[in-house]
């Protein structure tokens, strides 16, 4: 790999090439080699892409979802990027990703990018990486992003918490799966689908998350002093307080992605959400956050790097560890031994 | 150069990717759920198409996913057909150098030799041990740093 090599990739991607996107998303997926000059490259091509974050249990139906609203979005001529995370074992870092089975709309089409990605376990780098993912569909000129993943752990979660709006994804019957949804999945929801709704218990799943919903909602309420619940799919019951009200009240939707049915809904409800968060200038918000978020992990990381080399040119952290060990000295003094200089040099630079 | 080393892909800076598909309209896809299975307990990434699926569709899935090894899996006879189109793909994408061609299935010796020299770059037939398919691939997936 020579040193104008990345120049090119973003030059190919920027000029519509899939293949110089397939390979930018694997520099950043590696985090190899120059994949920092690419996204850096690439960043000032971002931000028009509307990205939406499709999390559930597994079996919920995300797939065949993901692959009605792409097809929903593409008889409106809108390229869409994909990007399907499934776990990996933890044992062998192996794999099998299937979500692409269930993508059949997107065959033989062009304006549609799927892309794979297994969860890798490398520590909080599923969501740095997913980020530059959606930077690289962004820049290349995907005017939809979806991102699709088990709403299982931690590392998932900060993944869908990446993109604009986020679809949590239910299936009926699922009584324990709602439960175990107040433990973290609930908060992060904008929009709620009780997909297979033509399943028996659908009613009762749907109605089950309007009312935890609206216990979130009352409890975010009384923080905000703000009143009325907008329900966005079924006809308002308590008249239009759309208008007044711009707190987002999480919709629970009905569908069944296997016939389509309520995916044009759900695609309307999404641009609502969209619209909601520009006016209410949400977006704006979650972009810092989302910014501040992205930074914040960069530093630590490249800190932690740094921290690491200096303490494998010492040794490595064995040697350390034992010395501590056989009280020849402290882990505070170890600290301090280490990045003691690094202190003296920026009080230094900055003076 | 880069063979035997640790499951998780070695030196690798990442696992190996590899497309499991299954061409035409054959059916069976137990062997490659079996295949896609031993592949992933390798360390693998493994991408499986899903049945019956077209070669512009393996080719749109291998160039999308920038996978390392295209796996396919034939049982119905096409193989001359159907693999020769895939590799016109690749090549098309300029991703054939890359990229690793092996096939499974039921194929001939003499369609085997056609398709080696069409750019396969092996055939597996019934019976070869999962090990030795493995194997095969660590030792002959392209170095793309």
């Amino acid at each position: 790999m020579t040193e104008g090599a990345t120049p090119d990739l973003v030059v190919d991607l920027l000029g519509g090439d899939m293949r110089a996107l397939a390979r930018t998303i694997t520099r950043i997926e590696n985090r190899s080699g120059d994949y920092r000059d690419l996204v850096s490259a690439l960043y000032p091509h971002t931000g028009s892409a509307s990205v939406v974050g499709i999390t559930g249990s597994p079996g919920a139906g995300k797939s065949t979802l993901v692959d009605e609203l792409v097809s929903h979005y593409r008889e409106n001529d809108e390229t869409v990027g994909v990007i399907a995370v499934d776990p990996s074992s933890p044992y062998t870092g192996g794999a099998v990703l299937g979500d692409r089975i269930r993508m059949g709309s997107a065959v033989g089409d062009h304006g549609v990018f799927v892309r794979s990605m297994s969860a890798r376990g490398h520590l909080g780098g599923l969501s740095t990486a997913t980020v530059d993912a959606v930077k690289a569909f962004d820049a290349f000129g995907m005017d939809r992003v979806v991102i699709e993943t088990v709403g299982a752990g931690q590392n998932e979660v900060d993944v869908v918490r990446t993109a604009d709006t986020v679809v949590v994804l239910v299936q009926p019957g699922s009584g324990d799966d709602v439960q175990m949804l107040k433990a973290g999945i609930l908060e992060i929801g904008d929009v709620f689908v009780v997909n297979k709704a033509d399943l028996d218990g659908a009613e009762r799943t749907a109605a089950d998350l309007e009312e935890m919903l609206e216990l979130r909602g009352s409890e975010e309420r009384t923080r905000v002093g703000h009143h009325g619940a907008v329900e966005v799919d079924s006809v308002a019951d308590d008249g239009e307080t759309e208008d007044e009200s711009d707190a987002w009240s999480p919709p629970v939707l009905q569908t069944v992605a296997t016939t389509g049915d309520g995916i044009a809904g759900l695609a309307t409800t999404l641009d609502g959400h969209r619209a909601h968060l520009e006016r209410t200038g949400e977006r704006e918000s979650r972009a810092r956050t989302r910014a501040a978020a992205e930074v914040r992990t960069l530093l630590r990381q490249d800190t932690a790097d740094l921290v690491e080399t200096e303490l494998r040119r010492r040794g490595g952290i064995d040697e350390v560890a034992a010395r501590v060990a056989e009280r020849e000295t402290d882990p505070y003094t170890v600290a301090d031994e280490l990045l003691g200089p690094l202190r003296d040099y920026l009080a230094e630079v900055n003076d | 150069m880069s063979a035997d080393h640790e499951p998780a892909g070695g030196e690798r800076e990442r696992p190996i990717r590899c497309l499991v598909a299954k061409v035409g309209l054959d059916g069976h896809d137990r062997g490659a759920h079996v295949i896609s299975r031993a592949f992933r307990d390798a360390g693998f990434e493994v991408i499986y198409s899903g049945l019956h699926r077209a070669p512009e569709d393996i080719v749109q899935a291998a160039v999308q996913e920038d996978v390392d090894v295209v796996g396919l899996s034939i049982l119905s006879g096409a193989h001359n057909t159907l693999i020769p189109k895939v590799i016109e793909g690749l090549a098309e994408y300029d991703a054939l150098s890359d990229t690793l061609v092996v096939v499974g299935g039921i194929v001939p010796d003499d369609d085997a030799k056609q398709l080696k020299e069409a750019g396969v770059a092996e055939v597996f037939g019934p019976g070869t041990p999962m090990e030795e398919t493995i194997q095969f691939i660590r030792e002959n997936v392209a170095d793309r740093k």
